[in-house]
Order: C-alpha cells, then sequence, then structure tokens
C-alpha cells in the first residue's frame, strides 16, 4: 500500500496541473473578448489569473471547484437546499435500496444458476443481454410506471425514490450475479467429495463450504456494483424531473447556468463514491475477521 | 382471458422443452434453443396480460403494438439512430479508444506513473462521469459534438486501465525471449506486448460499448437537435405516446447488443488463442 502513495500523488499532481492549463485556455477567449470591450489588452500573468476568478467560468479552476464544494459540504446547514449533503443524501438513499435489492437479485439468481442447469441456459444469456440494453432509456419510462401504478405509495415510499431505487438495482445486480456464479462454483471437486463422506446434505455444504468460498468473489463484486447503483440513483435523477439529489442539483445547475455548482454537484458524487467503496472495503475487512481469515 | 392461459401454456412448454434440452443435449447451436424460448415465452406472458387484463396503452403497451411502431415509424427510428449511436457514440468511442491506447502505451514507459496510474484510474473509471454530459453540451453545443465527448470520457478510462493492466500482462519469459532476439521496444511491444494485452484491451472495450451507448443517450436529455433517441425519449414520455418510447428502447437494445456482439467478435479472431476462447468440448 505505502509503495502506490508517491506514484498515485504524482498521478494527481499531473492531472491537476493538465487542468490548470485547460482552465487557461478554455477560459483565455472569454477574458480576451471581456477586455477587447474595454479596449484594453491583457498580458499573460493578468490572463491566467483573470481565468481563475470567473464567476461563470467555461471550465472552472481546481481551487475554485475546491472552495464550491466546501461551502456546499460546510458552508451551509445540513438540511438546507443549498447543501450538497443534504442532496448527497437523497441520492445515497436511493443508491442503498437500489444495492441492497440489486444483492438480493444478484444472488438468489446465482444460486438458481448454480443448482439448476435450465436456469444457467435460460436466464444467464439474457442477464448479460440485460446489460447491452442502456438503462438511461429505460429510465423516463420506470418513472412514468412507478408513477402511474404509484407503486411508491403502495410501499409507503416517495414515488422518485422507488424509480431511482430500480434503476440502481438493474446496474447493480449483474456484477454481484457473474461474482457469485464463480464463487459458490469455486469449491473444487476435492472439497465437495470431503463433504460427501461427511454424509453432508445439499443444505449443509451450501452453508459451511460454497458460501464462505464465495466471500473473496462477493466482496470483490460488491465493490463494482456500488460504484454501479450510484451512476444507476444520479442517472435515475437526470431525466425524471427530480429536484433533489446530486444528478439534480448538476441538472438544474446546468440550466441555470452555475458551472461553479455544477463541478461541485460532480465532485462531490465522485467523493460519495469514494466513501461507498471505502465502506465496502471495511466491511469486507470485518467480514474476514469475523470468518477467521488472516491478514 | 383466453390469451392469458394460452401464454401460460407457452410458457409451461418451453419450460418443459428447456429442461429436456439442459439434460440430455450438448452442442452450440443447441445451447442457444433455451434463450430464445425463454424470451418468446416472456414475449407471450406479456402479450397475454396486457390483453387479458385490458392495460391501457399508456402504462404498458404490448410487444405487438410496440413492434407495429416500430414497423410504422422505420424512417423516424433510422434517422434517430444515426444521430445518436452513429454520430454521437460511434464517433466518441472510436475518439475515446484510440486516446486511451495512446496515452496507455506513453505512460506504460515510466512504471512510476503505471503505478500510479492504476488505482487513480480505477476510482475514476467507478465515478459517474456520466455528470459531465451537462458541461460538455455547454462547451460543445447541441450538436452531436457534444455527445460524442459524453462519450469520450465515459469509455476513456475503462479502456486506460484494461490496457496499461495488459501491457504488464507478459510473462518474463517471453520478454526475456524478445531480448535474446534482439527485439527493440517498438518489435517487443508490436510482436508481444500489445497481443498478450489483447484479452485485457478487450473487456474494456466491450465494458465501453455498452457506456458509449448510455452516454450518448443521457447527453440528449440535456439539449439535442430536434432528433435522437434521447431527445425522442423524453419528448414521447412527456406526451405519453409509450409504444414510441418503447419502439426506441427496442431499437437502443437492439444495437447496444449488436454493438457488444461485433466486439465480442473480433475479440474471438484477435485473442482466439487466449483459454477464455476455447471451444468446449
Amino acid at each position: 500500500m505505502k509503495g502506490k502513495t508517491v506514484p498515485v500523488l504524482v498521478v494527481l499532481g499531473i492531472i491537476v496541473v493538465i487542468w490548470y492549463i485547460c482552465t487557461v485556455w478554455k477560459n483565455a477567449a472569454w477574458v480576451q473578448d471581456q477586455a477587447g470591450r474595454d479596449g484594453r489588452t491583457v498580458g499573460f500573468g493578468e490572463l491566467v489569473t483573470a481565468t481563475m476568478a470567473l464567476e461563470r467560468p467555461m471550465l472552472p479552476a481546481p481551487h475554485q471547484v475546491a472552495a464550491a464544494l466546501w461551502d456546499g459540504i460546510a458552508g451551509q446547514a445540513v438540511t438546507s437546499k443549498r447543501s450538497l449533503v443534504y442532496h448527497g443524501w437523497v441520492t445515497l438513499e436511493a443508491t442503498l435500496a437500489g444495492f441492497a435489492l440489486g444483492i438480493v437479485l444478484g444472488v438468489s439468481l446465482a444460486v438458481g444458476i448454480v443448482y439448476f442447469r435450465v436456469m444457467e441456459m435460460t436466464v444467464m444469456p439474457w442477464a448479460v443481454i440485460s446489460q447491452t440494453i442502456p438503462i438511461v432509456a429505460l429510465a423516463p419510462m420506470i418513472v412514468v410506471l412507478s408513477n402511474t401504478l404509484s407503486l411508491g405509495e403502495a410501499l409507503g415510499l416517495e414515488n422518485r425514490l422507488v424509480s431511482k431505487t430500480i434503476i440502481s438495482a438493474y446496474l447493480s445486480f449483474f456484477p454481484v450475479l457473474v461474482g457469485m456464479v464463480k464463487g459458490l462454483r469455486s469449491p473444487d471437486a476435492m472439497q465437495l467429495d470431503q463433504l460427501a463422506t461427511w454424509n453432508a446434505s445439499g443444505w449443509q455444504s451450501f452453508l459451511y463450504l460454497r458460501l464462505p468460498a464465495s466471500m473473496p468473489y462477493f466482496f470483490a463484486s460488491l465493490k463494482v456494483a456500488i460504484a454501479a447503483a450510484l451512476v444507476g440513483a444520479i442517472v435515475g435523477e437526470l431525466p425524471t424531473g427530480a429536484v433533489e439529489g446530486l444528478g439534480a442539483r448538476m441538472l438544474v445547475a446546468s440550466q441555470f447556468g452555475q458551472p461553479l455548482l455544477m463541478w461541485a454537484s460532480l465532485f462531490a458524487a465522485a467523493l460519495v463514491a469514494g466513501l461507498l467503496i471505502l465502506g465496502v472495503g471495511a466491511l469486507q475487512r470485518a467480514a474476514d475477521r469475523a470468518m477467521g481469515v488472516r491478514a | 382471458m383466453s390469451g392469458l392461459w394460452l401464454a401460460i401454456v407457452f410458457w409451461i412448454a418451453a419450460w418443459g422443452a428447456n429442461v429436456w434440452i439442459a439434460r440430455r443435449a450438448r452442442g452450440r447451436i443447441v445451447a442457444l434453443v433455451p434463450p430464445v424460448l425463454f424470451g418468446l415465452a416472456v414475449l407471450a406472458l406479456w402479450e397475454g396480460a396486457v390483453r387479458a387484463f385490458g392495460v391501457p396503452e399508456v402504462i404498458l403497451p404490448a410487444p405487438s403494438v410496440v413492434m407495429a411502431t416500430v414497423g410504422a415509424n422505420l424512417g423516424l427510428l433510422w434517422g434517430d439512430f444515426v444521430q445518436t449511436i452513429v454520430k454521437g457514440a460511434f464517433s466518441g468511442y472510436a475518439m475515446g479508444v484510440g486516446a486511451a491506447l495512446v496515452v496507455a502505451v506513453l505512460v506504460d514507459r515510466s512504471p512510476l506513473l503505471t503505478r500510479g496510474l492504476l488505482p487513480v484510474g480505477n476510482f475514476v473509471a467507478a465515478l459517474p462521469i456520466v455528470g459531465v454530459a451537462p458541461i460538455m453540451v455547454t462547451w460543445f453545443g447541441f450538436g452531436w459534438q457534444s455527445k460524442a465527448a459524453v462519450v469520450f470520457a465515459m469509455v476513456f478510462f475503462p479502456v486506460l486501465v484494461n490496457a496499461v493492466a495488459g501491457l504488464t500482462a507478459a510473462d518474463r519469459m517471453h520478454r526475456d525471449l524478445m531480448r535474446t532476439y534482439a527485439a527493440g521496444y517498438w518489435t517487443t511491444l508490436f510482436k508481444l506486448r500489445l497481443p498478450s494485452a489483447m484479452p485485457f484491451i478487450f473487456n474494456g472495450l466491450k465494458i465501453a460499448t455498452t457506456l458509449a451507448v448510455i452516454g450518448a443517450i443521457v447527453a440528449e436529455f440535456f439539449g439535442s437537435p430536434t432528433r435522437g433517441m434521447g431527445f425522442r425519449i423524453s419528448t414521447a414520455v412527456g406526451s405519453l405516446a409509450l409504444p414510441m418510447v418503447w419502439a426506441q428502447i427496442f431499437v437502443a437494445a437492439l444495437s447496444g447488443t449488436l454493438f457488444y456482439g461485433f466486439v465480442a467478435m473480433i475479440e474471438r479472431r484477435v485473442t482466439f488463442w487466449h483459454p477464455s476462447q476455447r471451444v468446449r468440448g
């Protein structure tokens, strides 16, 4: 882990430098234009400082985004509609609900596929095809369906949450399915034979051999699935006329021409993604300890 | 009601046939039958249920209605397809993949950058990059260029990470062999390292196909000319023309699957030597 810190910092540094150069390049036209109207000419030094302090830049400088992000997270009351924590929570809710649904769906399909050859032959190809279907094409549809059927009211939830949850679950079940099929099949014939000599029932060999053996695969696929669930929740907010959530925040900011807010929401989403992946990692370590895996 | 019963009977018959096939049949063509039967059974059940319960078209149109809409609007659908998939997704995909491969080869020359790029790239690849769509629309306008830019941003990192990982995949032994042949950097790159990176690169390319289609459609929700699949879907949902929405979904699903299948086919040709491509007996 320690061997990676320096290279990662170098790469991040390069990205930030490229970003600053792009900021100057993208915003230069606007600054030149303004100066031209005032009949001034701008020198290079002035150009650089001016491009990084615009209120509505084409591309905000990294420190501007950081400031906007900080203001959105720490500068507002958590319950305020301007707080990114508030909008992040709305998105997170849908992400976690979809993630949970995706896990249930993925694991149960995987168990079916491992135990029944018919299911492997019929369901597996469709699971693959389902991922090549652009879910966003379905997003507005799912929203209309869950609104007209009032699925949410039936469950005592908001309709918008239901549609986002469905989209998240659709994106996140596939990695879990693939990982669990691999994981449940990972015990080799010798281990299965061993259980057979102990006269273990099918249920016991599932519980004591296949399930524990699948855990590393399970957690690896969870990391992919949680990221996919977040993408699903954000995509679910974009075309659905949502007013709350990070995706909705981006949409509103773009429509009202507030690039700083848009970039801040984008990075807030990145922050949420990072926290979620770390969370899954912590969960994995806890599960490893509980199951007696040696580090 | 009889339609529903017919559909249920068909479902059970198809299930029975699949169980029978799963028990005894082997071979590639036969393996195609169960999923096709399953798909048909789902469609039959959908059609039967919609008819039997009189589900209104604004909630869920029957498959036959959707197909009729597809048939009646071929010209319109083709225009949307060209705008979104050909102009937006394909051009962005080509540029993103090309740029990622070039950057991968450049980065590969420095071990420091390679080690740093993998974690950063993996993290960026997990981010909801689709959020850059509104930014790209403000930068490049409503035309297909902004859609291509979104697709570029979405496919770049998954392909880059896979390509960089793939370039490190060649065996120590194979590299030493190239050295004993006195092969230079470029010869080693083209004859050994790029070919052995291909399974990884194609993994990235296949992930990127889906992302490309998603990116092109989502970007249209933020502004587009009056054609394109994303534009058509959002306006059709607005006017509750659900058969049209489903017709677009059908086209999107078909083009997504074909795009993926096409890349997978090239993969089979290029990496025929890899264990994952060997035909099982």
